[in-house]
C-alpha cells in the first residue's frame, strides 16, 4: 500500500532558509544543508525547496544550494520558486531536483505546463495554486496569494492536469497561517476533480489536523508544512508514529 | 567502477551522487569503451519506453549493455531502465526491449482498480515472493522496507524473474533479475537510507 507522504518546505533566501529554526541536532539554523538532512533523517518522505530570492546573484545562491542537497540528501527533491521559464526547469533539475513546482509563471504563461511536461514528462511538472474564496467561489490568486486573477481555481487546476501537471499543491489561502486545520473542504472538491496526486498546504497547527486531513480527505496524497516543523512545535518522527497509530499508512 | 550509462535520457546527478555518497566511483558516460572497461553497469532512464529504447540504439549502446550483461558483467536497470531490460513494451504501441528478461511492459491502468490514481507515485512497501532465495540486491534490507516509485507501466508475464513485488490494489512488479540482469522499478538514488543499501548491495555482486 502506497504511503500518505509529509513534506516539510524550507524557504530560501540568498542561499539561506528563512524563518527560525531551533533543532538540537542542527547547530546552524538557517543552512539549507543541515536542515535538510535533519528532516530527511527524521523522516520527511520529499522536500520542498522554495527560492524566495528576487536577485539574479541569489538565484545562483539557491542553484549551488541545490547542488548541495541533492548530493548528500537521497529522497524527492521539489523546487519551485521564480520558474518561468524552460530555462528554469533546466537549471533547478540539473542541480539535482526531481520535480519542479510552477505557480505565478504557469499563469503568466500557460503554455509553460504543456512545455515542460513533454520535456521532462508529467511526474517532474507540479502545479502549485493559491486559493481563496471571493463571493463562495474557489479563486486563483497570484504573486503570493497577493493578486486576485478572478480565475475559478477548479477550472484552473482541470486545466493544468490536462496539459500535464502530474501533481497539484493546493494551498488554501483562507486555512493559511490560521493553524486550525487543513482546508477539507476545499481540498475535497480538487480530489473529486483530478486523479494525479493532490498535496494540501496551509493550515496545519498540530499532529492531529494531518490524522484529520487523511480520514477525512482519504484521497489526498500528502500533507505540507512549514513553520510547525520548522518551529519543533511538530517533529517528522512524532507526526509518523501518531498517523500509523490513528490507522494511517505511513513510512516509518 | 560503475559506469552509469548515459544516453540523453534522464537526469544522472542523483545517481552518480548516491555512488559517491556510499564510496563506490561511478561515470557518467556514452562511451562503448569506457562502459566496457567499467565492472559493473547502471542503465537508468526516465519517460517514454519507445524514445528511450531508440536513442539507446541510435547511440550504439543497446549492443554494448546487451553484450556485457551477456559476458556476466553485473547490470541493473532503474525505473524506465529495468523496462527496457524486458522482451518488450506496449507503452504507445509495441517496442522491442533488449530482452535481456523475458516478459513485457504492460499499462497500469486497466490492472489496477480505477480508485488507484496511475502514475503510482509516492513510496511504498517491498514485498519479496514466497519460496524464492532473497535476492542479492536486497540482502542489507527488510520485507516491508519502502521505496519510491515513479511509473505508469510495468513488467508482467514475467513472474519465474520477480524479485520483489508492491501492493498497489495488485500485486506489481517492483524489481526482476535473470542471473546477472538486475532491474528496480523504484528508483533506490532516491528510496533514502534503504535505497542506498540496494545501490551498496549492487557494487558487492
Amino acid at each position: 500500500m502506497i504511503t500518505k507522504r509529509i513534506i516539510p518546505c524550507l524557504d530560501v533566501r540568498d542561499g539561506r532558509v528563512v524563518k527560525g529554526v531551533n533543532f538540537l541536532d542542527v547547530n546552524d539554523v538557517s543552512s539549507p544543508i543541515m536542515l535538510a538532512k535533519h528532516y530527511s533523517e527524521g523522516g520527511a518522505d520529499e522536500l520542498v525547496f522554495y527560492d524566495i530570492t528576487a536577485s539574479f546573484e541569489g538565484r545562483r545562491l539557491f542553484t549551488d544550494i541545490l547542488t548541495e542537497v541533492a548530493s548528500q540528501i537521497f529522497i524527492p527533491l521539489t523546487v519551485g520558486g521564480g520558474i518561468n521559464t524552460i530555462d528554469d526547469f533546466d537549471r533547478v533539475l540539473k542541480c539535482g531536483a526531481d520535480k519542479v513546482s510552477v505557480n505565478s509563471g504557469a499563469l503568466r504563461d500557460p503554455g509553460l505546463i504543456p512545455a515542460a511536461a513533454k520535456k521532462y514528462g508529467d511526474q517532474c511538472v507540479v502545479l502549485s495554486v493559491d486559493v481563496r474564496r471571493v463571493d463562495g467561489r474557489f479563486t486563483v490568486f497570484a504573486k503570493g496569494g497577493r493578486e486576485n486573477t478572478g480565475m475559478d481555481a477548479l477550472e484552473w487546476i482541470r486545466q493544468g492536469v490536462e496539459n500535464g501537471a502530474g501533481e497539484i499543491v493546493l494551498n488554501s489561502i483562507d486555512t493559511d497561517g490560521v493553524k486550525r486545520g487543513f482546508d477539507l473542504e476545499m481540498l475535497s472538491a480538487v480530489c473529486e476533480l483530478v486523479d494525479v496526486p493532490v498535496i494540501a498546504s496551509g493550515g496545519a497547527g498540530c499532529m492531529e489536523d494531518f490524522t484529520t486531513l487523511f480520514t477525512q480527505v482519504p484521497k489526498v496524497d500528502a500533507g505540507l508544512a512549514a513553520s510547525i516543523f520548522h518551529f519543533g512545535e511538530v517533529s517528522i518522527g512524532d507526526l509518523k508514529r501518531k498517523l500509523q497509530k490513528d490507522g494511517i499508512n505511513v513510512r516509518l | 567502477m560503475i559506469a552509469i550509462v548515459d544516453y540523453g535520457v534522464g537526469n544522472l546527478f542523483s545517481l552518480k551522487s548516491s555512488f559517491a555518497y556510499i564510496g563506490v566511483e561511478a561515470i557518467v558516460t556514452g562511451e562503448r569503451q569506457r562502459i566496457e572497461s567499467c565492472d559493473r553497469i547502471i542503465l537508468p532512464g526516465v519517460g517514454a519506453f519507445g524514445d528511450a529504447v531508440q536513442k539507446l540504439r541510435e547511440a550504439g549502446l543497446d549492443q554494448v549493455v546487451i553484450r556485457e550483461a551477456e559476458k556476466g558483467k553485473p547490470l541493473l536497470g532503474i525505473c524506465l531502465g529495468m523496462q527496457l531490460l524486458f522482451d518488450k513494451s506496449l507503452e504507445y504501441g509495441e517496442h522491442t526491449g533488449l530482452g535481456l528478461i523475458p516478459g513485457k511492459i504492460v499499462p497500469m491502468r486497466g490492472v489496477v482498480p480505477d480508485t488507484y490514481k496511475v502514475p503510482h507515485i509516492g513510496w511504498n512497501a517491498l514485498h519479496f515472493p514466497k519460496g524464492k532465495p532473497c535476492s542479492p540486491l536486497f540482502k542489507n534490507i527488510q520485507e516491508g522496507d519502502h521505496v519510491y516509485f515513479v511509473h505508469s507501466y510495468y513488467a508482467a508475464e514475467c513472474d519465474p524473474w520477480i524479485s520483489a513485488q508492491t501492493e498497489y490494489g495488485t500485486l506489481v512488479t517492483a524489481a526482476a533479475e535473470n542471473k546477472n540482469v538486475f532491474g528496480t522499478q523504484f528508483h533506490p538514488e532516491k528510496s533514502g537510507a534503504v535505497g542506498l543499501k540496494i545501490l551498496k548491495a549492487f557494487c558487492e555482486i
